[in-house]
């Protein structure tokens, strides 16, 4: 699914690579958190991934491609095979919960009447159901969240990438949007989530991959978010 | 895509971006303006060209009785046989030469009257005053030189002169015109070009948020881009309208009112004008759709 060759990236004007020599594998059906602290290299091995930037030197596979050697008008096409969240929800603040699903939809050019027909669904599974009409506004962070998760997942896409989806939301809104997050990895879609919260970590047992100034430091089967003493 | 889709966000985009797009509007209206004013000025001395150049003679004077005073007459009036001598080596000029008549003397006198009527020189000349000439036509208008070469100095010849110099000036008016207005209109083009970059510069970053995210679940480029590159390109189209409307409101003032007034020059017509309009709109539209396909290149990040 994610496959980092010995990727290495490093900034215009800067001495250290943000990413540095690092190598691994994400295998499809995965759940895996990317952890470490600001400044360790987790928000370049996301951008990596979404083709946002490219690797100085290595190879970065998503999905089957090397997205080094992938030519920029195909990366539309790649990113609708992904669904990215982010920490700060990213929803368009004058169009309903079911517009900014539907968006999505509108700017990859698919039919009104399949847009109908899997908005509604989309928001029942994140637990949105019947508030469709209501503004980004009038919900909270937790509900936001799960509004820019239904956009995300709504073309069903193998590999859901998030960048700190709880970072903004307190700690039981969290637990509902790890639950979901969970619930859309048991339909065989791969997690990759970067995150800061320790708690959340911890408490679900997933593989944790660990950054420290670039480096690749942890990468365990069943982690936590600091080292085991 | 869906249609009603882009064209709401067209909308949406002009109205939030109001002051701009009346900025753009107006700069693309008056450069294309100019633009189709400085084609029409063309048009125009073109068409005054094949008018009066078919209608322009080349007067051969001879001497009249009272020329004693002129260095070329000294010798006093033409004689009839150097004005036939004139005429024969005329017609040896075929191919050149058209048609050549004679003025007398009292019919060049009747034609003064007729054409200055109230002259007070009329009472103090008489036909003896008018010189006879040869009214010679040329079938190329501009190989005047070749009569002003050869008649010029000839004996009995005052002067040799080409109706197409006094029209010469006119033309040289009108090309002036039409060089200011070439001048004014790329200047006019440079204002409507950046009014354009910065509008869409403009519009592009107060809608990086929905960008942002259309990038984010993979729009293609050209769904990213085409919202702002029609916007332009529609903002472009009222301005082509605008200058059409100022075009035929030239139209009709120089047909209703000038046309009246002068009544020597031959205006060109309607149709000329409707011809320059969908070239100002084809013209328009592509300057600001790739003036903003350009901008977007370097503001909007794919």
């Amino acid at each position: 699914m994610i496959r980092f060759d010995n990727v290495s990236k490093t900034y215009p004007k800067q001495n250290r690579p943000a990413l540095d020599n690092v190598s691994l594998e994400i295998e499809k059906g995965e759940f895996v958190f990317l952890v470490g602290s600001s400044g360790s290299g987790k928000s370049t091995f996301l951008r990596l991934c979404l083709r946002e930037e490219r690797p100085s030197t290595g190879a970065v596979h998503v999905l089957g491609k090397d997205l080094g050697k992938l030519s920029n008008w195909k990366v539309p096409h790649m990113r609708r095979q992904l669904g990215t969240v982010f920490q700060d929800f990213r929803l368009l603040p004058n169009k309903t919960v079911g517009q900014n699903v539907a968006f999505a939809l509108e700017v990859i050019g698919k039919p009104k009447s399949a847009i109908n027909k899997v908005v509604p669904e989309v928001l029942d599974l994140v637990g949105l159901g019947g508030k469709e009409d209501r503004m980004p506004g009038e919900l909270s962070g937790g509900e936001q969240q799960r509004v820019a998760i239904a956009r995300a997942f709504v073309n069903r896409p193998m590999l859901l990438i998030a960048d700190e989806p709880t970072g903004n939301l307190d700690p039981q809104n969290s637990v509902g949007i790890m639950k979901l997050l969970d619930r859309i990895n048991r339909t065989g879609t791969t997690v990759l989530m970067a995150t800061h919260d320790q708690a959340i970590v911890d408490q679900m047992r997933k593989r944790v991959i660990e950054l420290d100034k670039g480096l690749l430091v942890r990468d365990q089967a069943r982690g936590v978010y600091g080292y085991q003493s | 895509m869906r249609a009603q889709f882009v064209l709401s966000e067209i909308g949406v985009g002009l109205r939030r971006n109001l002051t701009m797009t009346i900025a753009v509007v107006v700069s693309v209206a008056l450069s294309l303006a100019l633009a189709g004013a400085s084609l029409l000025v063309r048009d125009q001395v073109n068409s005054m060209k094949d008018y009066w150049y078919d209608k322009v003679e080349v007067s051969i004077y001879f001497c009249a009785k009272a020329d004693h005073n002129s260095p070329q007459c000294a010798s006093g009036a033409a004689t009839n046989d150097q004005i036939q001598q004139v005429k024969s080596e005329l017609d040896k000029l075929t191919p050149l030469v058209q048609s050549a008549t004679f003025e007398t003397p009292n019919e060049a006198y009747q034609h003064f009257k007729e054409s200055n009527p109230d002259n007070p020189l009329l009472a103090a000349v008489g036909p003896d005053a008018m010189p006879a000439s040869w009214r010679v036509k040329l079938n190329d208008p501009t190989k005047y030189d070749v009569i002003q070469s050869q008649f010029a100095g000839k004996p009995g010849v005052k002067s040799v002169e080409d109706q197409r110099k006094i029209l010469e000036n006119l033309f040289g008016l009108l090309r002036g015109l039409q060089t200011a207005a070439f001048v004014i209109m790329t200047l006019m083009l440079c204002v409507a070009l950046l009014l354009i970059v910065n509008t869409v510069r403009v519009s592009a970053f107060s809608r990086r948020r929905e960008t942002g995210i259309m990038r984010l679940v993979g729009a293609s480029n050209f769904y990213v881009q085409m919202p702002f590159i029609a916007e332009a390109a529609f903002a472009a189209l009222l301005g082509a309208g605008l200058a059409s409307l100022l075009l035929l409101g030239g139209h009709f003032f120089v047909q209703g009112w000038l046309a009246k007034k002068v009544l020597f020059i031959h205006f060109i017509g309607l149709s000329s004008v409707l011809a320059v309009i969908p070239l100002m709109v084809v013209v328009g539209m592509a300057m600001a759709g790739i003036a903003a396909f350009f901008t977007l290149r370097k503001y909007l990040k794919v």
